[in-house]
């Protein structure tokens, strides 16, 4: 017991005075000094509630992807069929059931029908995305599996979150975190935001740009009362356009995505002098937009943006610069978030905010304030109740409190660990549990001095006995703290964490550093009875 | 100096005498509890119950207007608003249930939520916005689900670990003192209505992990007692242990309390829910170590005969460790 080999002695200080010394950068930062930037300064990261911020949870629907990637195979199927050589005819084309249907109006084409459509049922994967049957001879059904659509859903999740981080990045903010969370979900966090409407404009907004022909032929009350002609289909106008409330009867084929774009800009139209985004597509893209202008002149057609119509301007000429002005009623700001948006991609697939969580700044300096208060009391009438009870042995509690809070903070900032509003209470809770292993160990050292045990052996048998109830309390607590890491969320995994890196550090001040003090000064003073 | 002494030396409280009177009590507490429960339900906050939560302070006031504001907000015609103090008095969160359908477009629901901001900022010019937050009906039952989950796991994990470490009947005491803790700790926040959040779900676990603490401490000095008085009885020897330890047992209660106390008071009011779940299981969780964890294992046939096998086993299992077998 008493035996406390110097290297051990060093080693304890090093680690001790190491872990205390990371603290150091966060304390001096509540505290609003600056800390020289030549030295390291891990911080202790604040959780959005204390920072302030907004925190968004993104989800795709599977089901969407699932119909998007059908959607586009019948596309695909269209075109290949369109330019077959010579022409395959097909009709009662039906996606209906989640499954792609069409009929060959020759039989005889089956076998080249096949051929050309195996080939393009593979995709960039390895992941076999589909499923042909030739039914009756002449329809071919196109069926999804499983596992080409899981594979689907993660490559739109993967690029969405990339999507995300760019629109996000353009905000300017700092130290944003976007995560991808299970099969089909987005984590977005951004402290200190000042605007989050903003910011969930920007996430929420897909921004699929579509230029299509209007359908002229439509009739006017057909198409409000929402019935499209064969090959057209039917968008409503945005909120915010003259046109607000109605609908417009677009072309099906023959339009362009804004896929191609390479960038976009806010800006105003010299001549009218209205709000608008410029874009500029790359060569395909712009080649594309060049036929489609040449050929239509004078002809109206819509621009569409994740399904509202923005506007429907006539083609006045050709364009074949590569690039393109898009009106629709904008404001300064949401021209220049419709361009942030189109300059940083469009999400793959829809995605909607299903949980959204703002704190304002106000609140979270007020509580960090408000923790450290009620910390300070509550360490001072903690540390008021081990002095008065165990005298010096209480001071060694003490100082192995003060430590304890230390480290605790110098590892929470080492590992990059968030302190969250529930965090402040798992630090206070640390302190008053902290100190259950010198309660137990100084009632023990009592117990046995009671017993007629001389000082050093009843100290000896005190650390001894009471180590086996520190173990096992302590470990059923960090069990009920990886219970509470597992479940929680956001900032109840923050008290999570305190709680455990508490128990730890507190274990090792509460047992084997006061153990160090308690052996040194046995040794020096060789007391023949101590006040316990 | 003179040091403070808790409890006196060599106490002697027959603790065990009046176990039957206080297992009735417990039983109907936990009953009770359970019937609070179902019968007026837990007030969930925006985390489990979904819908809109909007926290405002109201910088110029001593306390809120919440009627008022009740009526405010109940007149924009999205249902029933509830409408509570939300720590300090000036402080308050406004919950509108999400609407129908909001599950599939979100962007309705967080609409309401800005909406019901605006509206009483313009009434009240120094309501200041403290959060607001939305949760999706889906997302609230994943939270939900995997509350009870943890909850669950929490307790049959360390119920396991004392099985283990101990002996089945040790583990199936410990179990029901948690089983107690958690039962009128959810009764308390039934009958206070008090808003249950994922916060309250977080200070639960943290009960569970303490109370078994103490209920371990006091099951350790059994086990040690077991083997030193092998022809006490059972009862004698569960007040010796309880007494033994009693000293320990109020000492880390109080520095525990102490510590709670000014967060209570001084605190953030946001934790004000999360730290009164904790001072109150702090009481429950003491109380169970002492008047339930102990005296089920007499009920449970744990006698100083039986315990001498398992010793033996135990003795048994160190020599396997040991390597002597």
């Amino acid at each position: 017991m008493l035996d406390f080999p110097l290297w051990k002695k060093l080693s304890l200080w090093a680690v001790t005075l190491a872990a205390s010394l990371l603290a150091l950068p966060s304390l001096v930062n509540v505290a609003g000094l600056d800390w020289p930037a030549a030295l390291p300064d891990p911080q202790v990261n604040l959780g959005l509630d204390l920072a302030g911020g907004s925190h968004l949870l993104l989800e795709a629907k599977a089901d969407d992807v699932r119909a998007q990637r059908l959607e586009n195979m019948e596309e695909t199927v269209r075109q290949l069929m369109r330019n077959a050589k010579p022409r395959i005819r097909i009709g009662d084309v039906s996606t209906a059931g989640g499954e792609l249907s069409f009929m060959l109006e020759s039989a005889a084409d089956i076998d080249r029908a096949r051929g050309l459509i195996e080939p393009a049922m593979q995709g960039a994967s390895t992941v076999r995305e589909w499923e042909l049957q030739v039914v009756d001879g002449q329809r071919i059904v196109l069926t999804q599996t499983d596992a080409g659509v899981n594979q689907a859903i993660d490559d739109a999740m993967a690029s969405a979150t990339e999507v995300v981080r760019r629109r996000i990045d353009e905000l300017g903010t700092r130290e944003p975190t976007i995560i991808r969370q299970g099969d089909t979900r987005i984590v977005v966090q951004v402290p200190g935001l000042q605007d989050p409407e903003a910011l969930k404009a920007l996430v929420g907004k897909t921004a699929q740009l579509e230029f299509k022909l209007v359908d002229l032929n439509a009739l006017p009350s057909n198409v409000e009362a929402g019935i499209a002609p064969a090959g057209s289909e039917i968008f409503p106008f945005a909120p915010g356009t003259p046109e607000q409330g109605s609908s417009l009867a677009v072309r099906r084929l023959g339009g362009i995505r804004g896929d191609n774009l390479t960038g976009a800009q806010a800006g105003k139209d010299p001549q009218t002098n209205e709000d608008v985004v410029n874009i500029t597509f790359d060569a395909q893209g712009g080649a594309k937009f060049a036929k489609l202008t040449t050929e239509n002149v004078g002809k109206p057609f819509a621009i569409i943006l994740d399904g509202q119509v923005l506007s429907a301007p006539s083609i006045r000429g050709p364009i074949i610069g590569g690039s393109a002005q898009i009106s629709g009623s904008f404001t300064a700001e949401s021209a220049s978030q419709l361009a942030i948006a189109l300059r940083s991609g469009a999400l793959p697939v829809p995605l909607a905010i299903v949980e959204e969580r703002t704190v304002g700044p106000d609140l979270g300096a007020d509580s960090i304030r408000k923790g450290l208060l009620a910390m300070g009391i509550g360490s001072l009438a903690v540390i008021a109740l081990m002095v008065a009870s165990y005298g010096r042995f209480g001071v060694y509690a003490t100082v192995a409190l003060v430590f304890n809070v230390l480290m605790l903070l110098g590892i929470m900032a080492l590992g990059g660990f968030t302190l969250t509003l529930p965090g402040i209470a798992g630090f206070v809770i640390t302190i008053g549990a902290a100190v259950d292993a010198n309660v137990l160990i100084n009632e023990r050292i009592r117990e046995e001095r009671a017993r007629g045990r001389k000082v050093v052996a009843a100290v000896e048998t005190g650390y001894k006995e009471a180590s086996r109830a520190i173990f096992d309390a302590n470990l059923t607590n960090v069990i009920s703290g990886v219970a509470l890491f597992a479940f929680g969320s956001g900032p109840v995994r923050g008290f999570a964490v305190v709680l455990i890196i508490g128990i730890i550090t507190s274990v090792f001040t509460g047992v084997t550093l006061t153990r160090m003090f308690v052996a040194g000064w046995l040794r020096k003073a060789r007391p023949n009875d101590i006040n316990i | 100096m003179k040091l403070l002494k808790l409890v006196p030396d060599n106490t002697n409280i027959k603790f065990l005498k009046l176990r039957v009177p206080f297992f009735v009590l417990s039983l109907v507490l936990i009953l009770g509890s359970w019937a609070a429960v179902a019968v007026n339900g837990l007030n969930f906050g925006v985390d489990f119950a979904g819908g809109q939560e909007v926290r405002m302070t109201f910088e110029e006031r001593e306390t809120a207007p919440i009627p008022q504001l009740r009526e405010l907000v109940e007149g924009l015609g999205y249902g029933s608003p509830v409408v509570q103090e939300f720590g300090a008095p000036n402080q308050v969160s406004v919950r509108v249930p999400l609407p129908e359908g909001a599950e599939d477009t979100p962007g309705a629901a967080r609409a309401i939520g800005d909406k019901v901001i605006a509206t009483i900022t313009a009434e009240y010019p120094d309501a200041r916005k403290d959060g607001n937050d939305t949760v999706s009906g889906k997302v609230a039952g994943e939270f939900r689900d995997s509350a009870i989950l943890a909850l669950l796991a929490a307790m049959a994990a360390v119920s396991l670990y004392i099985w283990v470490r101990f002996e089945w009947q040790f583990g199936v005491g410990a179990m029901f003192a948690l089983v107690h803790d958690v039962s009128v700790t959810l009764g308390l926040f039934a009958l206070t209505q008090m808003e249950f959040s994922l916060q309250i779900v977080a200070a639960i676990l943290a009960i569970i992990g303490y109370s078994l603490n103490d209920t371990i401490v006091v099951y350790d000095r059994i086990r040690e007692n077991l083997k030193k008085y092998r022809k006490m009885d059972m009862g004698d020897l569960l007040d010796l242990s309880v007494n033994e330890t009693l000293a320990r047992t109020v000492m880390t209660s109080l520095t525990l309390f102490v510590a709670l106390i000014p967060l209570l008071i001084f605190g953030p009011p946001s934790l004000f829910g999360m730290v009164a779940a904790i001072t109150v299981g702090l009481f429950i969780g003491t109380y169970s170590s002492i008047y339930m964890a102990g005296p089920l294992l007499i009920w449970m046939g744990v006698t100083t005969n039986s315990f001498v096998q398992t010793e033996s086993a135990l003795d048994r299992q160190e020599k396997i460790a040991r390597g002597e077998v």
